[in-house]
């Protein structure tokens, strides 16, 4: 047995365990939000597929990001994310995080959510419902078991690209990474 | 030589026995409280998969103080368990463990707060003063009941306090002395800073308290000192008025039930306000403790 054997394999268990047990940091800021009480809840119970929330971002994996983000709340969105521990995982929720949706021509909104943060997938839909959501969390369990959810590496990898991107809206961004 | 590395095998084999039953414990609780809300609820195993994951990740420190508090914390516990017997399973008796058990208890809780103190999180420190100020709470309705006890059975290690409930269930200080088993059951609540006691960790207003800063490793400790801690505050009080056990399995399982109730109490209440928490302990439970108090020595 090579070091490297074991090393993968240890890895290949940790993912394992990550897709086991997901907490999840939902950030409230759009209109979508309001399907997750329901797919947390008694009705479809997201809480069996090993899907929790989060209280802090401290302690979660997932970042959801239900909805359009204004430049504003995209400062914050950012800070948090910096302070999430690794691996850490973006999901884009509802159409504006994929192209602006319904804001696309808004003066303050972003468009695309993956120019700032490095996104695992989307979940179409504006509204998407609590089937689709759950539907795309099964999705990204599953990506993160085969090991493709790498955003956070991307991030690092690609760092000067999306500071740049974030400087080119928010101006100066306060860095804790 | 061969004593000593005998005792040691025996802490781990305690401690990491610990471990595993208050994981266990935990996963039952989320189920119980899951089937009680209609849901399906995690499976039995998830804290496992949870202490794996946490113990996977990347965590950052905030400084020396931060790290010690946790250890402190996980350290404080472990040394409480060598003090308590499981079953017929203990390390140490003596004299005066009900007391010492109490103090080693509130080095944990000291931990903990110095590891906010070294996060610097002003969340984390409105937690932590509650948790200490609900600890003022409901120390005091206990100690109330352990003196009382002492002073009934003659005897400060929880073991004799055990032996001296042997014989018939009717010995048990559940049957013998009702009222204040019910006591310490609210009081047992409330160590365990589950509802209506849990304004400590009230997720939803200070961010999960205590533990706010505390990612990845951090948490990962902290939820495995967690699951020794309720597997101590559940065995001492089958200790105390389940009359113990002469065997794990039988003590395992008076934990169980013991542990069930409490999940289940504590998913039919809302959150108490701090102060009113530590009113309702001065209050009901502290005035109940001195009339059977009064009741014993008289
Ligand atoms: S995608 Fe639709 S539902 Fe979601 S935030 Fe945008 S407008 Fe609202």
């Amino acid at each position: 047995m090579n070091n490297n054997f074991v090393k993968g394999s240890w890895q290949e268990i940790l993912d394992w365990a990550q897709n086991k047990s997901i907490n999840m940091l939902h950030y409230c800021t759009g209109c979508g939000a309001i399907e997750l009480p329901p797919t947390m809840t008694s009705r479809y119970d997201m809480s069996r597929f090993g899907i929790g929330p989060a209280a802090t971002p401290r302690q979660a994996d997932l970042l959801l990001v239900t909805g359009y983000l204004s430049t504003k709340t995209l400062r914050r969105l950012i800070y948090t994310y910096e302070q999430m521990q690794a691996p850490k995982f973006v999901v884009g929720f509802g159409s504006c995080t994929i192209n602006g949706g319904m804001y696309w021509d808004s003066y303050n909104t972003i468009k695309q959510l993956d120019k700032y943060l490095p996104v695992e997938m989307y979940i179409a839909g504006c509204m998407p419902r609590p089937e689709a959501i759950l539907d795309g969390l099964l999705k990204l369990k599953k990506m993160i078991a085969d090991g493709e959810a790498d955003g956070y590496q991307r991030y690092q990898d690609n760092l000067e690209y999306y500071h740049q991107n974030q400087e080119a809206v928010l101006g100066e961004v306060q860095r804790t990474q | 030589m061969i004593d000593i590395i005998y005792r040691i095998g025996h802490f781990v084999l305690i401690t990491v026995f610990s471990m595993a039953l208050g994981l266990l414990f935990m996963g039952i609780a989320r189920k119980i409280v899951a089937r009680i809300q209609k849901r399906y609820g995690p499976p039995v195993y998830q804290p496992y998969l949870d202490v794996l994951k946490l113990f996977g990740k990347d965590a950052i420190t905030h400084g020396f103080i931060f790290d010690f508090g946790a250890i402190m914390a996980l350290g404080g516990v472990i040394a409480t368990l060598f003090f308590i017997p499981l079953g017929s399973w203990q390390l140490y008796s003596m004299e005066g463990t009900v007391i010492l058990v109490i103090y080693l208890l509130a080095i944990a809780s000291l931990g903990m707060a110095m590891g906010t103190v070294g996060s610097g999180n002003p969340q984390a420190s409105v937690g932590i003063s509650r948790a200490l100020m609900q600890m003022l709470g409901y120390e005091l309705p206990y100690l109330v009941i352990l003196f009382a006890l002492i002073y009934r059975y003659q005897t400060s290690s929880v073991w004799g306090l055990m032996q001296a409930q042997a014989g018939s269930f009717l010995n048990w200080n559940l049957f013998a002395y009702p009222l204040m088993a019910a006591v310490a059951f609210v009081v047992l609540i409330g160590m365990m800073g589950k509802k209506p006691f849990d304004s400590m960790i009230a997720p939803s207003e200070i961010g999960s308290g205590p533990v706010v800063e505390s990612g990845g490793k951090y948490l990962g400790m902290l939820l495995l000192q967690k699951s020794i801690t309720i597997i101590i505050e559940l065995a001492l009080y089958v200790n105390l008025f389940l009359g113990g056990a002469e065997n794990i399995l039988i003590f395992t399982f008076k934990m169980l039930i013991v542990w069930v109730l409490a999940t289940m109490f504590g998913s039919l209440f809302p959150r108490f306000r701090i102060e009113d928490g530590i009113k309702f302990f001065w209050k009901w439970p502290l005035g109940i403790a001195i009339l059977q108090a009064i009741y014993i020595i008289t």
